[in-house]
């Protein structure tokens, strides 16, 4: 099984190109780039040369040295590390002669030498590289009769993942993953020689978002992931190829299951998206999928409480209340589902007259950011300048963190972060600028005016990186930046980073809001007594939407509250009506990622209990009220598609929806901006910024027995000076307060935040910053106190 | 348990400031850290780690590579026997049994009053003075069992202290580069030009 | 000053009757101070230089044909040379890491002469544009370290090192470094790896070479410490009077130590080309001989690294040239010789033990095969080794470096020479280098393996444990 080792076609042939040389490989002449690695041109051309350390995605160390070829050279044949040695025109080689054979059998025995040779118990055993080449390319037997290198069974380098020492053969693959890809060098090798190890520092773990990959990578099973180890043999294991919808990015993956039971993901190398990479976020929430809480059955609220019932009566209650309803339905998410998902409801909305409908749940921007001409990963990766009005990506959307990263260290790629405090960006940004919640407009404007950085926007291709960075403040401050940017750069694209997994598919395909009516303002209504029936598609509002009063008050005051969803999420204990859906991983469908790109999402196992698609419910609703879509199957769903949206249609229809997604942008005109206005900060208060972590109380994660204890807990951040200023020591309690509430914090200093702002992440166990949040609020100022 | 000292942050700061890049200070930090301890902390690691801008396991990464670091205390004196071929052949093996002997520990031991570790160390550069040795990296050459012996009892009565320094301490004389005399430091990415004294002509 | 007892204030050192260029101060006292070295026309080839544009300074170093020191023999002026055309800065990294068994020379170079190397570093510089130095002298060299460091304070209150020197338009920084033991950093991408704060790996090879690609990326000279020594007396005397010493394909003279069972083990310095092993193993002028009633049975000419020699190859000079085909190199100037009385599988594998512990780690060939060849060496000293151990041996052998490994030719034996160099399935030559003294000693002396070892049936143990 390969996964991430497919060469991605990243060289594409261009007949007249100057850097085009030719060679022969195995009698068989074949064209390569001047520069090009011998055993990359091989991969292309299907001659598979054996190797451990050698990993596309990453500089090659030649440390293994199991790829030895033999080359033609001036004083006969030369035998060279094929992982190393670039292509040259004319070059002769060879890669099964008698002497490669036995310099790779040779290599083989000495890795096996000090080999622990437990692969029956072992969980890469039957997928193992090293077993398999021991196979293939080994001696067969081991005259190494002295006693092996022992050091204590696999021990945990963080709460994730495991090492075996004794497996280990010291390819630098995870080691140089953690330095070079995820720029997290938590692990190393340590000691020298033949004593060498992979170990992390004493005490601080290998907590890197990024550290499945290095299981992924590991050729051998001294790496093994928490989540995975002895749950399936490779033998036992189907798959599917599918799309990661935990975040917006999209990275292309492996659905592996083992008897009807999710079991791993693994990231697939998809040139224009993750190149192999995941996060454990994402690699490890199939955990959830699992969970014994999922919902299984319909529940709907008799005499005050929830009770199990059966789809038809459930669903009679949502179509009568529907009816009722006239045109006061609100449907509120559908950015976890499919674009199936989206579009199918999207029509119901359409049928039963809605106006009040949005996929967002007020903590994205206003929807028509994707309007704005748009830029892809790649088209930013390759980019000479990246303006990031964002959030820090590592924490929200982090494998798009790494191919930017990727860009800023090895592509001259030059970032300019405009951000209210250090993100995991600014070490390799080109400029890195802290600005206050407000004064984004008034930031970028202030850098235009820099000469250095106007000749940089002007020396090449701009992409602007724009998301909600401050859940505290109007998102209007980040659109009115974008425009004063695109104001001095015409040129320039836009690569909207809204985060949630199909966000901009649902936004694409019916569930955008209509003028002035987004989610804010639609539990607004409801909180005014103006929404009849409020469908909560996979949405929790109140765990999710900032203004938590608002939330509050507005399912409160909706008439009647259907939540179609995975699990009892706190919104949902509210319903009238809960519908259990199919999760992640339970069904077939496309999905759209933060670029615009549709790829496919798979079914692998049985939808737990009852639950059934969004789709389908959509569907039935539209029977039951007589509006029948006329769809049975995903297929009908998708040909429907195809006559309303046709680019989504051209899309899903094409084979590379399968393999790369392909990109559908709308055209759209520019959206009017206006900053709202900011009073001034009074000296006494912190200006507020609520921003996301990795791991937080989502149930994805909070439902992975792995993740669970991974959110670090809620705590106000602010720089030391201004910690000294409050006069509270690291860690201790203070009381954060505004006119809206006050609450009790830990606080912690981090001199990467600057004085006068106040970091909160979002969504932690612990007390909840949202009570001091107003949707009106054009930014949000608090008082720390020491208690 | 112990970070740099302020004193040696100030020595720290001025050996970091002689590189192009802070992190070539790493090696010269690490001796500086032992010469504080007598061995290298963990404390100290992630403290060098602060300051040359890597993360403390890429530091310990590094620490751990090299024969001289010690991660746990370690005698007053190191003693390293060189066991290499030229010693080897003239008898290096006997001295480090009569060494075992009369210090009472196996090789990579500590003797109990704490004062002498004994090693095995390979080829030290004096391979015409053979068998030779090393007490904290100062050397003794052509030993026998006699100025073994002479050695340990001088080390013991005190009578070496002033001609050999605890352990971590290397050498005793630090470069200063005077503010106004050098020549000055450069990131590599702001060089562009070729220095000036080739007058513009190329190098050949 | 005739060869008589060793030098009083450079331990090992033996002055003789001949030409000296690098070690002419070695005999004085205060030969490492400012003032010695100024009052015995130090800094005078630096002088000589500024006073002539940089790109003559390096036509003259390219004829005089100065030798690489440090072991690889390849020329300075040339390497120098090799830099590319027009990128900066370009950086000068000195090798005083000197660890290769045997080697004992650029120790005393730095304790007895510090500033001849600061000197030859300021000319290095100078010629091919070089704008920061690096000195990394071994962390365990204490002496030689705080020479160093003295010397380079004295040269920078005095203007010969830093900005303007001696009022010209060159300023160059030189900064002390100090390693933290391990053999490996010797190795030039490795000694750059180290001086960056890493491990010292060595980097890979092809495609980059540090002239090209070396320190922070830059273009980055690697020397040895006597070969830069070589420069100040190569200024005042010109290349004319440097060539005239030695042969034209080995000028000057260079460093040699002789260790082992000679009657004066001890660090000689020699006429380039000329000298043979049999001058300086048993001329009076060096060693004088074997021990008492002792005869010579085989000897390591170029440090723990060559292919060794027998008795047969003495007449060979030090000339690369010829030591080559004759089946090994002459690296480091290192000499170690054994006596009749020696146990060589023994011998062997000291080396083989040194460069097994000694592996960086990188290369599986090297860091699995030399302590695969450690052990069982050392199963077969310690009487406990069968005669499928031997065969053994040389195929581990052949999974570092595959096909014919050099060896000398042995009247004796009836074999004939196979030249150097070998394949190597390596980054750098540590791994060969555990190979190198187990494939001479078999080669050279089986019998003494043979006496050693039972005979057993060899009992294959399965690979892989799994069954699929
Ligand atoms: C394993 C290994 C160890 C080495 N050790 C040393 C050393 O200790 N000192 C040295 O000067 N060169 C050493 N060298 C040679 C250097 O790589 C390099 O060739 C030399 O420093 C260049 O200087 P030169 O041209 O002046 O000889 C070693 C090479 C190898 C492969
Ligand atoms: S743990 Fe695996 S990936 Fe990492 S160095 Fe060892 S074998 Fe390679
Ligand atoms: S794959 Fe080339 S050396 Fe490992």
């Amino acid at each position: 099984m390969s996964t991430t080792e497919t060469d991605a076609g990243e060289m594409p042939e261009v007949p007249a190109d100057p850097n085009a040389v030719s060679i022969s490989i195995n009698g068989r002449t074949v064209q390569a780039r001047k520069g090009e690695l011998i055993i990359a041109a091989a991969d292309r051309e299907g001659e598979y040369i054996p190797r451990f350390c050698y990993h596309p995605r990453m500089s090659p160390v030649g440390m293994c040295r199991q790829c030895m070829v033999e080359v033609e050279g001036p004083r006969g044949p030369m035998m060279v590390v094929s992982c190393m040695t670039p292509v040259a025109d004319g070059q002769v080689v060879r890669t099964e002669t008698e002497q490669v054979k036995r310099a790779q059998e040779g290599m083989i025995e000495l890795l096996l030498a000090n080999h622990p040779l437990d692969c029956p118990v072992c969980d890469k055993g039957g997928e193992c590289p090293l077993q398999d080449q021991a196979f293939s390319h080994g001696p067969g037997e081991s005259r190494f009769v002295e006693e092996k290198r022992h050091y204590e069974k696999p021990i945990p380098i963080s709460d994730l993942v495991f090492l075996d020492r004794e497996r280990c053969i010291l390819c630098d693959r995870c080691t140089r993953f953690a330095r070079e890809v995820a720029g997290d060098p938590l692990i190393s090798f340590t000691q020298r020689g033949n004593n060498t190890q992979v170990m992390t520092f004493p005490d601080e773990p290998f907590a890197s978002y990024f550290s499945g990959n290095t299981v992924q990578i590991c050729p051998v099973g001294a790496l093994t992931a928490q989540p995975y180890r002895f749950k399936a043999r490779p033998w036992d294991l189907e798959q599917r190829e599918s799309t990661c919808t935990t975040c917006s990015v999209g990275c292309r993956t492996v659905v592996q299951s083992s008897r009807d039971e999710l079991v791993r993901y693994q990231g697939v190398d998809s040139d224009p998206v993750n190149w192999g990479w995941m996060c454990d976020r994402g690699r490890f929430n199939f955990q959830s999928v699992n969970s014994e809480d999922r919902l299984d059955t319909p529940l709907v609220r008799q005499s005050g409480q929830l009770a199990a019932t059966s789809w038809s009566a459930a669903l009679d209650a949502v179509a009568r209340e529907m009816r009722s309803a006239g045109g006061a339905v609100a449907v509120l998410g559908g950015a976890r589902g499919t674009n199936e998902d989206a579009f199918m409801w999207g029509l119901l909305a359409d049928a039963v007259g809605s106006n009040m409908r949005d996929a967002q749940l007020d903590d994205g921007l206003p929807a028509a950011v994707l309007g704005l001409p748009q830029a892809t990963i790649d088209s930013a990766c390759s980019a000479g300048t990246v303006v990031l009005l964002a959030p820090d990506l590592k924490e929200e959307l982090p494998v798009l963190h790494i191919r930017l990263r990727d860009a800023a260290t090895k592509r001259g790629l030059r970032i300019i972060e405009v951000s209210s405090h250090d993100t995991g960006l600014t070490a390799h940004a080109w400029r890195s600028v802290r600005c206050e919640p407000g004064a984004q407009a008034d930031t970028v404007r202030a850098l235009l005016a820099d000469p250095a950085v106007s000749s940089q926007l002007a020396s090449g291709d701009v992409v602007v990186v724009a998301g909600r960075a401050n859940l505290a403040e109007s998102a209007e401050h980040t659109v009115a930046a974008i425009d004063a940017l695109l104001a001095a750069v015409p040129a320039a694209t836009v690569l909207p980073v809204l985060r949630r997994g199909n966000v901009r598919g649902a936004l694409g395909l019916g569930l955008a809001p209509s003028a002035g009516n987004d989610a804010a303002a639609i539990l607004e209504s409801a909180a005014n007594g103006r929404v009849g029936c409020l469908v909560l598609l996979g949405a929790d509002p109140l765990s999710d939407v900032a203004d938590a009063d608002l939330a509050r008050r507005g399912i409160a005051g909706a008439r009647f509250v259907v939540a179609i969803d995975t699990f009892m999420t706190q919104s949902a204990t509210h319903a009238d009506v809960v519908l259990p859906a199919a999760a992640y991983g339970e069904k077939d469908g496309t999905t759209t990622n933060l670029e615009g790109r549709v790829s496919n999402v798979v079914q692998k196992i049985t939808p737990r209990g009852t639950s059934r698609a969004d789709w389908m419910v959509a569907a039935e609703l539209l029977h039951m009220l007589g509006k029948d879509a006329g769809v049975a199957t995903l297929a009908d769903v998708q040909k429907l598609m195809a006559t309303r949206y046709p680019a989504f249609g051209a899309a899903v229809s094409s084979a590379e929806v399968r393999r790369n997604g392909v990109v559908v942008t709308a055209p759209a005109a520019r959206p009017a901006a206006s900053a709202p206005a900011v009073a001034p900060r009074s000296s006494y208060d912190f200006r507020l910024v609520v921003s996301r972590k990795l791991y937080d109380k989502a149930l994805g994660t909070a439902k992975s027995p792995s993740m669970a204890n991974l959110a670090p807990g809620a705590a106000v951040i602010v720089n030391p000076l201004d910690a000294e200023r409050v006069g509270a020591r690291d860690g201790a309690g203070v009381r954060v307060s505004n006119a809206h509430s006050s609450l009790v914090l830990p606080l912690v200093a981090s001199a990467s935040v600057p004085r006068g702002t106040a970091i909160v992440p979002f969504n932690q166990p612990g007390a909840d910053i949202r009570e001091l949040v107003r949707r009106g609020d054009s930014v949000t100022d608090v008082r720390i106190e020491s208690i | 348990m112990a970070r740099l000292t302020e004193e040696n942050v100030r020595l720290a700061q001025e050996i970091i400031s002689r590189y192009p890049k802070a992190r070539s200070a790493t090696i010269p930090l690490l001796h500086l850290a032992q010469e504080q301890d007598g061995y290298v902390t963990d404390d100290a690691m992630a403290h060098i780690a602060e300051l040359v801008g890597a993360s403390p396991a890429e530091v310990y990464g590094t620490a751990s590579f090299y024969e001289m670091f010690k991660f746990h205390p370690v005698g007053r004196y190191v003693i390293n026997i060189c066991g290499t071929m030229s010693c080897a052949l003239m008898g290096a093996e006997d001295l480090m049994h009569h060494a075992e002997e009369k210090l009472g520990v196996r090789m990579g031991g500590t003797t109990d009053d704490g004062l002498i570790t004994l090693e095995r160390a390979e080829c030290q550069a004096a391979c015409t003075e053979a068998p030779c040795l090393q007490t904290n990296y100062r050397y003794s050459f052509r030993v026998t069992p006699e100025s073994f012996d002479a050695l340990v009892d001088d080390l013991r009565a005190g009578r070496l202290a002033d001609e050999i320094p605890p352990h971590g301490v290397v050498a005793r004389v630090r470069q200063h580069i005077p503010a106004d005399r050098g020549a000055g430091v450069h990131a590599p990415e702001d060089v562009k030009s070729a220095p000036a004294w080739l007058d513009g002509k190329a190098a050949l | 000053m005739s060869a008589g007892g060793t030098n009083a204030f450079a331990p090992g050192f033996y002055e003789g009757n001949r030409p000296r260029i690098v070690t002419s101060r070695f005999g004085m006292e205060d030969s490492h101070s400012l003032g010695r070295y100024v009052a015995t026309g130090g800094y005078d080839g630096l002088r000589r230089a500024l006073a002539r544009p940089a790109q003559e300074v390096h036509e003259e170093v390219r004829s005089a044909t100065v030798l690489g020191r440090g072991g690889a023999g390849f020329p300075a002026g040339t390497k120098w040379g090799l830099t590319p055309q027009d990128v900066w800065p370009r950086y000068l990294v000195v090798n005083g890491d000197e660890s290769e068994p045997g080697t004992y020379k650029d120790r005393l170079l730095m304790e007895r002469d510090p500033h001849q190397l600061i000197e030859g570093c300021l000319i290095a510089c100078y010629a091919a544009g070089l704008s920061q130095c690096f000195l990394y002298i071994r962390g365990e060299m204490a002496l030689a370290q705080e020479r160093v460091a003295t010397a380079l304070n004295e040269a920078y209150a005095a203007g010969y090192v830093g900005r303007n020197i001696l009022g010209s338009s060159f300023s160059v920084d030189i900064v002390l470094h100090w390693g933290a033991g391990a053999y490996v950093v010797g190795e030039e991408t490795a000694l750059i790896e180290s001086l960056e704060g890493n491990r010292g790996m060595p980097r890979l090879k092809p495609p980059y070479f540090p002239a090209a690609i070396g320190l922070y990326g830059q273009p980055t000279i690697v020397n040895n410490v006597e070969t830069l020594s070589n420069l100040p007396w190569l200024m005042v005397n010109g290349a004319a009077a440097y060539t005239a010493i030695g042969t034209p394909t080995s000028p000057g003279t260079r460093m040699v130590a002789v260790s082992g069972h000679v009657r004066r083990p001890g660090v000689y310095e020699i006429v380039n080309g000329t000298t043979t092993f049999r001058d300086l193993l048993f001329g009076e002028g060096f060693c004088g001989g074997m021990r008492e009633g002792r005869s010579l049975k085989a000897f390591v000419p170029g440090g723990g690294s060559a292919p060794w020699f027998l008795p047969d190859q003495l007449d060979l000079p030090f000339e690369a040239s010829q030591v080559g085909p004759a089946g090994s190199m002459l690296g480091s100037g290192a000499v170690m010789v054994m006596d009749d009385t020696t146990d060589i599988p023994k011998a062997a594998l000291t080396l083989t033990r040194f460069y097994a512990h000694e592996s960086c780690g990188k290369c599986t060939p090297c860091r699995e095969g030399g302590t695969w060849l450690e052990r069982i060496l050392s199963r077969i000293v310690d009487g406990k080794g069968t005669d499928a151990d031997l065969d053994q041996l040389l195929e581990v052998g052949q999974s570092i470096c595959p096909g014919a490994f050099p060896h000398a030719s042995s009247e004796r034996l009836g074999i004939s020479a196979v030249p150097f160099p070998y394949r190597m399935n390596t980054i750098c030559f540590v791994g060969p280098s555990a190979y190198a003294p187990v494939h001479s000693a078999l080669t050279l002396f089986r019998e003494e393996f043979e006496a050693r070892v039972t005979k057993r049936v060899h009992i294959p143990v399965t690979a892989v444990g799994a069954s699929r």
